[in-house]
């Protein structure tokens, strides 16, 4: 019974996240912080790093695999399915409401000024979740390079998120291997 | 039988597209048009559509095929069955994918590898947050041409209006506003200030 609930809890937090999270991917993050770290406790901050992470090396889009993702830390396999559910359900009933006066929606006027405003906001939550995403990470010399790489190589030459991940996760196996570690605690604050 | 071919195409949409979002653009662009299903015009206004309405991508793009398909071949009901089929179908493979990794991590957590790529994984992650910052601030501030370049317009007034919503939800975001709430209070400050900008 228990079990129950949570998976419907985890069902209206990932409905809401759905509902309210617009340009997708990453303008998520904001929401996820708030519903499933901040109120409802279920994951931390750290692991939400853990999970873009592993959505970034698997297939499918962001949303999806850290609904899958969180839902089966919370309660297994029907955590999983209803967090999915959540997040799913809402474009898929305004896309199937709307399919068919698609354009004629997308150019209305005030649709179109209520997404300039949008677009503004979702670019502030975004700059937050940076912010408190970087607080939460350990820094050490190696994290500062890692950052400053992975964001020059997807921000302004353009390659692809995939390699740079691969990249980066084996960068981090090889410097966990070499015993660094007396600098690096010199540096550390 | 369109419905399977929905799902079996989705599908493949779907596994083989990393990062998600704009990154299965080519894909769906590959194999949707392959298909015949929807012209390239149609597939270039959906982006500005699926802009406009909530949730993933991928999951709006398979939906409005799956019902546009669905509906020429079966009507409402089709146009259910045939947005279901297709979103399942995008949906299915990084479901399937992350249950299996979800079931094995805890177990692999404490490994010495996982634990070394973890540690170049997050800060990794920061970085690519700050890259998104940046793509969501271009469309944010600036407007494109149209050919799809963005014009850095730092006079015009929808860059005032957008500059002046973002100053103010980032101290709302930062005094702890829920992000719902920041997000309808910015929607309503670009429909004020929209009709306003034909006023003056």
């Amino acid at each position: 019974m228990k079990k129950f609930s949570l998976a419907l809890q985890l069902f209206a937090a990932f409905f809401k996240i759905g509902l309210f999270t617009f340009g997708g991917g990453y303008a998520m993050i904001p929401l996820i912080q708030r519903e499933v770290v901040e109120k409802k406790k279920w994951v931390t901050d750290d692991d939400i790093l853990e999970i873009i992470a592993i959505a970034e090396s698997t297939p499918g889009p962001i949303a999806i695999n850290s609904a899958t993702f969180i839902g089966f830390k919370v309660c297994g396999f029907w955590g999983s399915f209803f967090a999915t559910l959540g997040v799913v359900l809402p474009s898929f009933l305004i896309i199937l409401a709307i399919s068919n006066v698609l354009k004629e929606f997308s150019d209305l006027k005030p649709i179109k000024y209520a997404f300039n405003g949008i677009r503004a906001g979702v670019l502030a939550l975004i700059v937050k979740s940076l912010y408190t995403m970087y607080k939460k990470v350990k820094k050490n010399v190696f994290a500062y390079i890692v950052m400053g790489l992975s964001f020059v190589l997807t921000a302004f030459l353009d390659i692809n998120v995939l390699i740079v991940i691969i990249g980066c996760g084996v960068a981090g196996i090889i410097y966990s291997l070499i015993p660094l570690r007396r600098l690096e605690g010199k540096i550390e604050k | 039988m369109i419905f399977f071919e929905l799902f079996i195409t989705f599908f493949k949409i779907g596994l083989f597209t990393f990062g998600g979002g704009y990154a299965m653009l080519p894909l769906i662009q590959e194999e949707v048009l392959a298909h015949g299903w929807v012209t390239e015009t149609e597939v270039v206004n959906f982006i500005a559509v699926a802009e406009s309405t909530p949730g993933p991508f991928a999951i709006n793009m398979s939906t409005y095929v799956g019902s546009i398909l669905g509906g020429q071949a079966l009507g409402v009901i089709g146009s259910v069955l045939g947005a279901a089929c297709a979103a399942l179908g995008v949906v299915l493979p990084s479901f399937i994918i992350i249950l299996i990794i979800a079931r094995c991590y805890e177990a692999f957590k404490k490994n010495k590898i996982v634990k070394g790529a973890m540690s170049g994984l997050k800060p990794a992650v920061i970085g690519l947050i700050g890259a998104a910052v940046l793509t969501v601030a271009q469309s944010a501030l600036f407007v494109a041409d149209s050919s799809g370049a963005i014009v850095y317009d730092f006079t015009s007034y929808a860059f005032f209006c957008a500059i002046g919503i973002f100053a103010v939800m980032a101290v709302l975001a930062f005094k702890k506003v829920h992000p719902i709430l920041l997000i309808v209070m910015s929607a309503v400050a670009g429909i004020g200030l929209g009709y306003l900008g034909e006023v003056i």
